[in-house]
């Protein structure tokens, strides 16, 4: 197995046009799992950690700009405040040394359904943006992902940032395992609330082939919504946001759970998580 | 941790008087303790000879096929391949096991279970040998397998054997078999497959001598039933297969059968070169036996005021593939299996069967575990039926010194169980809910804020013998040596006792401590040239193995003082002391090392009657009490264990650190089948074998505990103590799952609870 390790971005993403077969790895959270139970015996790994430019951050516009490289534990600790969803979302990823190693552009390379940072990313809009030799180019999340582990992402493109708007409201995530620690998602939910052009954001995880909106669901409580008001949330209106956001998962029976408990615990948490919003929005 | 401690315990002989520091009852530092938590103890991963190749083991995919044939000419043509061999290329006794020699040690013409070895391979590389096995090409015939064990009893069910598929069957029967009962209880319940989980993967190297044997180093938990079992294979007198302890990371069960043993001795005698073999997380998920899943049927009869008139039921353990420890399994399930009660009449079925399953053999609490979440969760319908306290229930019905077993053994020495019942159950309530997060149910994960969340109660208490039992010969050897060494007298303890992390060589010194009165003790590693010392299980090495070292210690010590000539001396702090005069132990040495070995036992015990289960099986029984706090979202189905309150009778605490070490450790693996430890096996294969998916509990999981350890001495063990390592194991899961009932009324009648349990299982009623 041959081992990249370009240290600029242009190198990294020449090899990878030379080498589309070659395997990233940022963090080795995932890839290392994945070599280890000999799921996959890729001929080249290409290093991306000494990438300085990917584990950056900062602005573009009015948007935040995150590299593909920055960390969970950094996620908390340095974006917390603007993007609190995704941060809440990092929290509960792994363990304290799997949010030191795993990176964004990791859990979005794995494309799994339950990465913890796409209900988040789904919920507020985020753009990721991809590069190879050939140019950049900018996807909203929503359309990223194609299948479980599947993403439009080609075999010579790497991912480089995502884009996201800081927070204007209250962000929530929420993820039921059956683990108080330490677990894969049986089913999570992120819930953002865009109290100035008065929008709600959804995602939903590990309860569909891909991660996704649910955008009936969002588009009912950005209507129902007391905007005005802000007003006490009726508990019909917390209550049908539930039920369509359950409607909005496709979930299976699998080791980790049912496909009807899935949807009864993403009712339960888009009904818990829109009320701490809302609260949070009324304070 | 609080301790009751009456002046009964036993003391070490008249002979002697001893202050020396970190003897029994001191918890001295553990020798492996610093380099484990640094990361530098040497595990048998990690052993290592120059010029080794690399074992890698072909496995079946299926549970249940014909091989046709298998072509190794794939294989063999690989540069850096040295070997690969079928069964063809077993010399000697082509099936080993435990209790019945039915697994072979590769494939013969057919495979038993998905995960059974075909084939195996040595190479110059991991990774060769990894590519080496998958060009190997079995042609199978697939068969449908047996997976159910219910099934599997029915005589028309296609045989995994040629032998039928009943392993054994066990009745115990005492009294009336259909005495009536004012108040009657029923229920069937279900024990998914628990895996041991130990931290390091089945491992070992086995190096070819110029004598013709093998020298194996491994991680295992009994040498010499292991020799034994790799000399009739490789054909060889066992004095030509030397086994030497390697660093173990954990056991619990899972090393009591072969795994890579005699593959790779075959790999090293074929190839003439050191071979180590090494499974991965995965592979360790098929290399190992696991706890039985069982269905269990029971009925408790009653008075209107909860005494027990009667219990009849009828246990369906799941043994797998091949029978590994299954038949002891069967005897304790049906002989412990009404629980620590005085109950007259009681009809006992425990039946064990073949399937294409994994096999399944000892974990931690042997087949008590499985009995106790049916027979607890029982008591506590009783309870509810007659409208009792459910620990009033238990009392009303404890087992106490003089009672009888359904066996007819008659319960000799201390047998606390009201008073552990009554200390767990007057156990101070731990502090109400806070308002971190991360401590309600879901924890880190956001879930609740307090929605939804009630608390529960619950109390278990279990039942353990200690030893092996069924009149089985149950020994251990020790070999201790007292030398001067640098000019001072140092104690050398050698045996074949298995530590695998639960502290057995930090005892064994402390025994020759007290013993002899001397701080310099070492502990050889253990390995066959001595002989054997049984298995580390069955709680037993401490008694055993300790009893040894404390037999052979007190043959040196009458050696020594007879050395003295001295007339009724005694060993005091040094010196043989008598009243006609003293002489230090130095000078006494200077005529050279005095060695004792001794072969220890326990008291006999007798095989069961094999219609009614009558005998005394059992030498030692062990009890453990707990109540578990819970916070259940009963919304979501989640729950946090809040606290773990326990109470245990250890006879006497020889190491108090490791006694809490057991306990701690025993309730934590009780909490994980409890609430999410279950190999999911569908048609005979493993669903989540990887701990993505098989899930333990983490430090999130693990509540505080509240430890009470009482000191009843035995009057028969050495210094009167009572095996630990099991008992913590058995009574936290049904103690968690009564407290998970009584916040949601919920039936919970199958753990791992899920939670879909909580939020759609049916009610709690009778
Ligand atoms: C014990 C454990 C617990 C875990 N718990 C969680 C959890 O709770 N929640 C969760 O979401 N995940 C979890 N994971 C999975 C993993 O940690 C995350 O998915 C993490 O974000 C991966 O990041 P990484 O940097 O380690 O990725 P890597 O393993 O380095 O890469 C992952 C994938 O992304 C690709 N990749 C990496 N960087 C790029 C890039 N810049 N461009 C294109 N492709 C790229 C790689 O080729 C690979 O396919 C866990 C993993 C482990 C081992």
């Amino acid at each position: 197995m041959e081992f990249l390790q370009p240290s600029t971005w242009d190198d990294a993403m020449a090899a990878k046009a030379a080498q589309p077969e070659a395997v990233p790895i940022a963090g080795g959270t995932d890839v290392m799992v994945e070599l280890n139970f000999d799921r996959r015996r890729p001929p080249a790994l290409l290093d991306l950690t000494r990438v300085a430019e990917l584990t950056q951050w900062g602005t573009d516009g009015p948007l935040l700009r995150v590299g593909a490289g920055v960390t969970s534990r950094r996620l908390i600790a340095e974006l917390g405040g603007r993007l609190p969803g995704l941060a809440m979302a990092s929290r509960t990823v792994g363990s304290p040394q799997i949010r030191n190693r795993g990176t964004v552009g990791g859990n979005l390379g794995s494309a799994s359904p339950a990465g913890d940072a796409h209900p988040p990313l789904l919920a507020s809009d985020a753009l990721v943006e991809l590069a190879s030799v050939r140019g950049v180019r900018r996807v909203p999340v929503a359309e990223f992902f194609t299948g479980p582990k599947r993403s439009v992402l080609a075999p010579d493109e790497l991912v480089a940032a995502f884009l996201v708007a800081p927070a204007g409201g209250p962000q929530q995530f929420a993820k039921v395992g059956t683990r108080n620690a330490m677990v894969i998602a049986v089913c999570s939910f992120a819930l953002a609330l865009h109290p100035a052009q008065r929008r709600v954001g959804t995602g939903i995880g590990s309860a569909a082939p891909t991660p996704r909106r649910a955008t009936a669901a969002e588009d009912f409580l950005a209507a129902a919504l007391p905007w005005d008001t802000r007003g006490r949330l009726p508990d019909s209106t917390a209550r049908e946001f539930g039920a369509l956001v359950a409607a909005a998962a496709a979930p299976i029976d699998d080791v980790r759970g049912t496909a009807a408990y899935r949807r009864h615990a993403l009712s339960v948490l888009a009904g818990r998580t829109l009320r701490w919003a809302w609260e949070a929005l009324c304070d | 941790m609080t301790t009751m401690r009456p002046d009964t315990a036993q003391r070490p002989g008249p002979d002697t008087e001893q202050r020396v520091a970190g003897g029994v009852g001191d918890s001295p530092v553990r020798p492996d303790g610093t380099l484990k938590v640094k990361g530098e103890f040497a595990f048998s991963s990690d052993l290592w000879a120059d010029d080794m190749l690399w074992g890698a083991t072909l496995r079946s995919p299926h549970p249940r096929a014909r091989i046709r044939g298998i072509d190794i000419t794939g294989a063999v043509a690989l540069p850096g391949v040295f070997a690969v061999l079928t069964h063809e290329d077993v010399p000697g006794a082509k099936t080993y096991g435990l209790e019945i020699r039915d697994q072979p040690v590769l494939a013969i013409g057919e495979v038993r279970y998905a995960g059974e070895p075909v084939a195996i391979v040595a190479a110059d590389h991991p990774e060769t040998a990894r590519r080496a096995v998958a060009r190997i090409a079995v042609d199978y015939e697939v068969l449908p397998p047996v997976v159910d064990a219910d099934a599997a009893l029915d005589p028309r069910s296609a045989q995994v054997h040629d032998r039928g598929n009943l392993l054994r069957h066990v009745p115990v029967r005492r009294g009336d078999p259909a005495v009536p009962a004012e108040v009657v209880v029923t229920g069937e319940y279900e024990v998914g497959m628990q895996d041991q989980a130990f931290l390091g993967p089945e491992s070992g190297l086995a190096v070819p001598a110029e004598d013709g044997g093998v020298d194996l180093y491994v991680a295992t938990q009994w040498l010499h039933v292991d020799q034994d079992q790799i000399a009739g294979c490789l054909g060889l007198p066992t004095s030509l297969v030397r086994l030497t302890l390697a660093g173990v990371g954990g056991a619990f069960g899972a090393r009591e059968d072969l795994s890579m043993q005699v593959h790779a001795c075959l790999l090293a005698r074929h190839t003439g070169k050191p071979v180590k073999m090494v499974y991965g997380r995965e592979e360790s998920f098929y290399g190992h036996v696991h706890r039985h899943p069982a269905r269990l049927r029971y009925e408790h009869g009653a008075t209107r005021d909860g005494r027990l008139v009667y219990v009849r039921a009828r246990i369906v353990l799941d043994g797998g593939a091949y029978a590994s420890s299954s038949t002891a399994v069967c005897g304790n399930a049906a002989t412990l299996g009404i629980g620590p009660y005085d109950v007259p009449n009681v009809v006992m079925d425990a039946y064990v069967a073949y399937t294409n399953n994994p096999p399944c053999g000892a974990m931690r609490g042997f087949g008590t575990v499985q009995a106790c979440f049916a027979y607890e969760s029982q008591m506590d319908k009783l309870a509810a039926a007659v409208g009792l306290h459910p620990v009033e229930v238990r009392l009303r019905n404890a087992l106490t010194t003089g009672d009888r077993m359904p066996t007819g053994q008659l319960v000799e020495g201390p047998a606390p169980v009201a008073e552990l019942l009554r200390r767990v159950r007057d156990a101070p309530d731990p502090p109400p809910r806070g308002t971190d997060p991360r401590l309600l149910p879901g924890g880190v994960s956001n879930t609740t804020h307090g929605e939804s969340v009630v608390r529960g109660v619950g109390y278990a208490i279990g039942i353990k013998n200690v030893g092996f039992s069924e009149g089985f010969d149950d020994f251990a050897t020790a070999r201790v040596r007292l030398e001067l060494v640098g000019g001072e007298p140092a104690v050398l303890v050698h045996s074949a006792a298995a530590e695998v992390g639960q502290g057995l060589v930090t005892v064994q010194a402390q025994i020759a401590r007290t013993e002899l009165g001397i701080a310099q003790v070492t502990v050889a590693t253990a390995d066959t040239t001595v002989g054997s010392a049984g298995s580390s299980s069955a709680s037993r090495q401490t008694y055993l193995s300790g009893g040894a070292v404390r037999a052979a210690c007190r043959a040196v010590r009458a050696a020594l003082l007879a050395r003295s000539g001295l007339p009724d001396a005694r060993l005091v702090d040094g010196a043989a002391v008598s009243p006609a005069g003293e002489v230090p132990l130095v000078e006494l040495l200077r005529a050279g090392p005095v060695e004792e070995t001794v072969e220890w036992r326990h008291r006999p015990t007798s095989p069961l009657h094999p219609a009614t289960g009558q005998g005394d099986a059992h030498v030692q029984y062990a009890f453990a009490a707990h109540r578990a706090t819970v916070d259940v979202d009963t919304e979501l189905g989640l729950v946090r264990v809040v606290e773990l309150s326990t109470a245990q009778d250890v006879g006497r605490a020889v190491n108090p650190q490791a006694v809490q070490g057991q306990i701690q450790g025993g309730s934590a693996q009780g909490l994980g089948l409890a609430l999410m430890e279950e190999i999911q096996v569908v048609d005979g294969l493993i669903r989540n074998p990887s701990f993505t998916d098989y899930l333990i509990p983490t430090i999130l999981d693990m509540p505080p505990m509240r430890v009470e350890v009482l000191e009843l001495a035995d009057p028969y063990s050495p210094y009167g103590l009572r095996g630990v390592g099991e008992p913590p194991t058995i009574s936290s899961t049904p103690a968690i799952v009564a407290a998970i009932r009584a916040a949601t009324g919920k039936a919970l009648a199958r753990v791992p609870v899920r939670p879909e349990h909580i939020t759609e299982g049916p009610q709690w009623t009778d």
